[in-house]
Parts: C-alpha cells; sequence; structure tokens
C-alpha cells in the first residue's frame, strides 16, 4: 500500500516537474519557432505552430546586417574574461575565509553580499564618469573589470561554502608534509574543490554573458556583446518579432548549448553552493 | 604549475582590449526603423565618395534615448552622429548639447526642408537636428469594409464621422473593430494620440501661466469620447496597445480604422506583410465639428552632432549625405519611390514619380496641417504638438499615460483619470519651479 502512494506521489512530482518545466521552457521554444518564420506569419492570429514553411531568411537578414561574429566574440572574452579574472580574486579569498577566519569574517561576507542590494542603476553614473576619465568606455577590459566586479560577491560565497565542506585536517596534512601556501591552494584544495569551482566558473559564465544593463550602458560599436546585438533588432515602428526571434536565437544558442552540455555541475552547484 | 600558467595566459587573453584608433570614423547611434535599416545598406557609398569609415550602433528606441542622454549629459563622446526626435531637438539645443547645422553647404537648400519639420527642428532660428525621416498622423481605413457599410469616408473627417465610421465597421462576430488606438502607456505612445484629441478638442496642457489644464471641460470631453470609441468599438485589451501592436492588429484585418502615424501607410499597404494591402485608404486627421484644429502630430526622426565630438567636421559631412536630396534619388534608384524616407523635403513632393504613390499626398497634407508653435486653439507657452517640449514632460507624460491607460482597462473613469493627472502634473510643475 505504501509502495502505490509512493508510486503515485512519484508520477505526480514527474508530472509537474514537467509542466513547471515545459512552462519555463516554452518562451524559449516560442521564439526559435518564430525565428523561423515571416514577419507575417510571425504576428498570424491564430498562431501558426508547426506547421508552416520553415525559411531561413531571418538568419539571412541578421547575417547581412550585424557583424554577428564581433558581437560573439566580444560576449566570449567578456564573460570569459571577467570569470577567470574574478575566479583568481575569489580562490584565495575564499581559502582564507573558510580556512584562517578571523573574527570580521562573517561580517564582510555580508558586506560583500551587501552591494548586490543597491541597484546597478544607483551606480551607472559614477562609473560612467570614471569611465569616461579612464577612457574605458566601449572597450572589452572596462566591461571584463565590471562584470566582474559584479559577479565578485557570488563567487566568493559559492567557492566559501563549497570550501567550507573540505575538512581543514587534509590542508593540515598537507602543511605537515611540508607544502607552502601556494601549493596547498593550487595541489590540495584547487583538486578537491574541482566540481565547486567549475560550478562557479559555469554560473558565473552565464551570469556575465546574460547581464544586460552594464553591457549595453558602457558600449557603443566597438565593445557590443550580444545583449547590445539583440537590442538592436527591436523597432518603434515597424513588424520585427522574427528576426529579433532570429538574432536572439543566435545569442543564446552559445550560452544554451554550454548549459546543456554542462547542466550537471550546474544542478550541482545551484543546489549545493551559497544558495542552496 | 601548468594551471598557474594557464590562468595567466587566459587572463591576458582576457585582458586584450580593442582600442584602436581608426583613422576618421564616424559612430552612428540610431533606431531599428526600416528607412534607417537601408541607410545603413546604401552608406558604403558614402564611405567610397568620402573615405570615411561608419560604426553603427542600433538600439532599441528607449535604450537609444537613455543612452544618448547620458553620453551627452557626460560628455562621453561615444557618439559622432545620434538619431533624435522632435522632443529632445530643441530642449538639448538649448542645453548646447548640440553643434548647429548652420555649417551644412549651400546646396545642401535648407530651405527646401519642410516648414512644419524645420520649425520643429531648430532652437531659436537654427536647425540642430537634420530631418532624416517625418511624419504626422493620419486616418487608415479599410476601404472595403467602408463600401460594404454604404459609407463613404471624407478626405477631411470630423470626429462624428470618424465614429460613425466606427460604429458601422464593427463586426464582433467576426472579430472586426470598428477602430484601433493606442492604449499603452507612455508619453510617446498613448499620450501622443491623446494629446492630439485633447488639442483638436479645444483643450492644452497649460495655460500661458504654466498651470496645468486638464480640468477643463475640454480635456474631459476629449478623453471621454476616445474612452467610448475604445470600449464601444476598439479591440479587447487595448490598454496594452502601442504602434506596434496595432500594426499587426490592422495588417491582420482585424481594425476598420486605425489613427496613427503616416508612416505606417507604407506598411498597411505592403502586400509581403499585409494582408488587407490593396484596400487601404487614407484620411486627414478629424477634427470636431466646428472647431479648426486637427488632430495631426508631427514628429521626425533626425540626425544631430553632439557637442563635443572630436570629429564635427565629418559628421556634418554625413548629415549632409544622409538627409540630401541625392540620398533620395539613391534610395528611389535603388529601393523604388515608394521606399524614399518621406516628410523631409518639399522637392520630393514636387517630384512627379513620389506623386504615384498611394499615401503621398495625404502624407504631406497631414504634416502641413501641423504647426508645432501653434499646436492648440487658445495660445499656450510650450512648443510641440503630441508633446510638450520641455524636459519634465517625458516623465509627466509617461505618469499621466498611465491613468488613462487604467481607464481604458476600466479601472477609472475619465473623470477620475483625469482628476489624477491634473493632480500628478500640478505637483509635478510645482516641484520642477514653473
Amino acid at each position: 500500500m505504501a509502495r502505490s502512494v509512493t508510486t503515485q506521489r512519484k508520477s505526480l512530482n514527474t508530472f509537474i516537474a514537467w509542466t513547471i518545466g515545459l512552462l519555463i521552457f516554452f518562451p524559449i521554444l516560442w521564439t526559435i519557432l518564430t525565428s523561423f518564420k515571416t514577419e507575417a506569419q510571425a504576428i498570424a492570429d491564430p498562431p501558426v505552430w508547426f506547421f508552416f514553411d520553415w525559411t531561413l531568411e531571418n538568419y539571412r537578414v541578421v547575417q547581412e546586417r550585424s557583424n554577428y561574429n564581433r558581437f560573439l566574440w566580444n560576449s566570449i572574452i567578456i564573460a570569459g574574461g571577467s570569470t577567470i579574472l574574478g575566479m583568481i580574486i575569489a580562490i584565495p579569498a575564499a581559502w582564507s575565509m573558510a580556512f584562517v577566519p578571523s573574527r570580521r569574517t562573517k561580517d564582510i561576507l555580508l558586506w560583500m553580499l551587501s552591494t548586490k542590494m543597491l541597484p546597478a542603476v544607483g551606480v551607472l553614473y559614477p562609473i560612467y564618469l570614471i569611465f569616461i576619465q579612464l577612457g574605458l568606455l566601449d572597450t572589452r577590459i572596462g566591461l571584463t573589470i565590471v562584470l566582474m566586479l559584479i559577479n565578485l560577491p557570488i563567487m566568493v560565497w559559492m567557492l566559501y561554502t563549497y570550501f567550507k565542506e573540505i575538512p581543514g585536517e587534509i590542508l593540515e596534512a598537507a602543511r605537515m608534509d611540508g607544502a607552502g601556501l601556494k601549493e596547498e591552494i593550487l595541489y590540495v584544495l584547487t583538486p578537491m574543490a574541482i566540481p565547486g569551482i567549475a560550478s562557479t566558473v559555469l554560473l558565473n559564465i552565464i551570469l556575465a554573458w546574460n547581464e544586460a544593463f552594464w553591457t549595453l550602458n558602457l558600449t557603443a560599436a566597438r565593445a557590443a556583446p550580444l545583449t547590445a546585438f539583440i537590442a538592436s533588432y527591436s523597432s518603434p515602428e515597424g513588424l520585427f518579432y522574427a528576426k529579433l526571434s532570429a538574432a536572439s536565437t543566435m545569442a543564446i544558442a552559445p550560452i544554451l548549448i554550454l548549459g546543456w552540455f554542462s547542466q550537471k555541475q550546474l544542478v550541482r552547484g545551484l543546489t549545493f553552493g551559497a544558495v542552496k | 604549475m601548468r594551471l598557474g600558467k594557464s590562468l595567466v595566459a587566459s587572463t591576458a587573453l582576457a585582458l586584450v582590449a580593442a582600442s584602436g584608433a581608426f583613422a576618421q570614423t564616424l559612430t552612428i547611434a540610431t533606431v531599428n526603423n526600416g528607412d534607417m535599416i537601408r541607410m545603413q545598406g546604401l552608406s558604403n557609398e558614402f564611405t567610397a565618395q568620402t573615405g570615411i569609415e561608419l560604426e553603427w550602433v542600433i538600439l532599441e528606441e528607449n535604450i537609444l534615448r537613455q543612452r544618448v542622454t547620458q553620453d551627452i549629459a557626460t560628455s562621453g563622446g561615444q557618439f559622432d552622429i545620434m538619431t533624435i526626435g522632435m522632443y529632445e531637438a530643441p530642449i538639448w539645443a538649448e542645453r548646447g548639447w548640440l553643434v548647429s547645422l548652420d555649417g551644412l553647404p549651400e546646396e545642401y537648400d535648407i530651405d527646401d526642408i519642410l516648414p512644419a519639420m524645420r520649425a520643429g527642428l531648430s532652437f531659436e532660428d537654427s536647425l540642430y537636428a537634420a530631418p532624416f525621416y517625418g511624419e504626422s498622423s493620419m486616418v487608415m481605413y479599410r476601404t472595403d469594409l467602408m463600401e460594404a457599410a454604404g459609407m463613404e469616408m471624407p478626405e477631411e473627417p470630423t470626429w462624428d464621422d470618424i465614429a460613425a465610421a466606427a460604429a458601422a465597421m464593427t463586426d464582433r462576430d467576426n472579430n472586426i473593430n470598428g477602430i484601433c488606438l493606442r492604449g499603452r502607456a507612455g508619453w510617446g505612445e498613448n499620450m501622443a494620440f491623446i494629446t492630439t484629441v485633447a488639442n483638436s478638442f479645444g483643450a492644452r496642457w497649460f495655460d500661458e501661466d504654466w498651470n496645468a489644464q486638464l480640468d477643463s471641460p475640454e480635456w474631459l470631453e476629449a478623453v471621454t469620447f476616445y474612452n467610448d470609441l475604445l470600449q464601444n468599438y476598439g479591440p479587447p485589451g487595448a490598454a496594452n496597445n502601442g504602434f506596434n501592436e496595432n500594426l499587426t492588429l490592422f495588417q491582420q484585418g482585424r481594425c476598420g480604422m486605425w489613427l496613427d502615424a503616416t508612416v505606417a501607410a507604407s506598411f498597411v499597404t505592403n502586400p509581403s506583410d499585409s494582408t488587407v494591402a490593396d484596400s487601404v485608404g487614407f484620411a486627414l486627421a478629424p477634427n470636431r465639428d466646428g472647431l479648426d484644429k486637427r488632430a495631426n502630430w508631427l514628429w521626425a526622426w533626425a540626425l544631430a552632432i553632439p557637442a563635443g565630438t572630436q570629429q564635427e567636421e565629418a559628421a556634418m559631412e554625413f548629415i549632409n549625405w544622409a538627409t540630401s536630396k541625392d540620398y533620395l534619388e539613391l534610395v528611389a534608384e535603388r529601393e523604388g519611390w515608394a521606399n524614399v524616407p518621406p516628410g523631409s523635403r518639399t522637392s520630393l513632393y514636387e517630384t512627379p514619380e513620389y506623386a504615384e504613390v498611394p499615401f503621398a499626398d495625404m502624407t504631406l497634407r497631414s504634416i502641413n496641417a501641423a504647426d508645432p508653435n501653434n499646436p492648440t486653439i487658445d495660445p499656450v507657452p510650450y512648443v510641440g504638438i503630441q508633446f510638450v517640449a520641455i524636459p519634465e514632460w517625458a516623465g509627466i507624460g509617461t505618469a499621466a499615460g498611465q491613468e488613462f491607460s487604467a481607464m481604458v482597462a476600466g479601472q477609472l473613469t475619465p473623470e477620475q483619470a483625469l482628476e489624477r493627472a491634473q493632480a500628478l502634473v500640478t505637483d509635478e510643475m510645482e516641484a520642477a519651479g514653473y
């Protein structure tokens, strides 16, 4: 009796999970479908689902009009660069907080998190002015630094919770065997924390890839990443849904593929890490 | 150690900044409208002629406005040419944010620019933004539905004609709404349209001493009329409809009439997108019986040079190219007369080939019927027809627009909406020191 209840519950859970999953995925699916329609089909009422003349016209137009590769390259550099730069700072920071905590460690952690509580637009003008002074406007290095700073609290927090799970005795043992600080972090801690580091890296690449406030506000032509590429396909006067969908599909494809292949680490990172 | 090395290597890679100093490259910020995309496509002609390279930054309208304002206010120098509207041009010119275009060469023929456009883009008699294309508003209607209803649309309709036509064409069983109008909140969305209705009913935003006038009987009459039209003959969910939503509805054959920008004429008559392309007629924006003010608005997408650009001369050269008579001919030659950017130059409307374009005549008449310096029946202290050209307008227009959008959604009566709008406009203007 108990068993049958469990099975029922299980299938109910599965059903609910699938429903929610499909609901969340639906806008993306609709975007992808729309990208293969003509503008007239995109706005057709009642909507057309799968049975229309699939066309690559929108992708051709988008390719012709915008330099997709440049936007993509900027996105890769900015997302990758900010993550790598952030990890270089976050790993030692999280190490010290996890293994040699001081009286103020908890406060520092909370203080770091509190920087996420200010709406980004609140510091837009100061940062914009600093960027003008330093000549960083519309440069990839400028965006890399800003995105790194924005994501740094999350990186430190995620890594901190991972490192906390690692028994300090192992590090002590390494020290007893004569390992210095560098060896300790590089050869003992890092290999053990690889799953945690991997999920932190993945999550931050995704966050930086999708970041659409700073990337739109601090770039013009040269350093604009894929978020700007999408924004360029919305039109105040005219039909644009199909082409916008094609541009969006092209912009999310790389990160979607990356996410698909690394979903195991991602799920683990999200359920195990700082936000568990 | 390998990890360390690869970390260093990849960081170095990440730090490679593309800050190349290109010789004579202009950065142009613009929106994704058909005419601008066409300009982008044809701009290699300009580069071939002058050797000046162009970088295009195409953004969503609101992001563009925010980006450009922020850059211009901080002298960021990101853009050499920016696409701005008729609302921004006089305000920014007054603040010294724009370079005067008086330096354009004689063959540019500045007097050829349509007088209404020139007036709206000038400050103290100097042109500060060159119109790339201009628009007014007009009535677009379904000739087949009007015929079926046994009615005829006058070329110069009154609001009563519009209401009668909307009633006759509404066919709820077949999902046809007599009239589609803007309902979505925003100073450039529903407030643009509502303000023109108010103008034609004899209302005004402010009296000569900047006192808000939304408590006047004219406003109530105008807003009630607008609300009744939408409630009785409008599409469901009209409170969320802006330009593009109504365009979609009209192209699907769901609207008997649509009062909106003249530039929509080329979309609704385009057979590849519109299911009603061969049965669209045009009429002037309506007036109220007995009052001599039509509900025309006036808008231009114009090219301007921000003060502080390092490349003023080259930017001027580009504007000279993109808004010239020769450019109009270039577009006509490559893409046909129907695709020429409308509403900027008198000479275009004197071209015999262009006169054959079905909406050319009505577009010109609509633009000529609009006078940004005298937008209302009673005198006002401001410039602008469907907007008030003061910096506070974007805020108060949008806030008031939310009240009227709530009214269309059925949450407020016209009286309540106007009362709230009057209060918030008064507060805002007082706070701004008027």
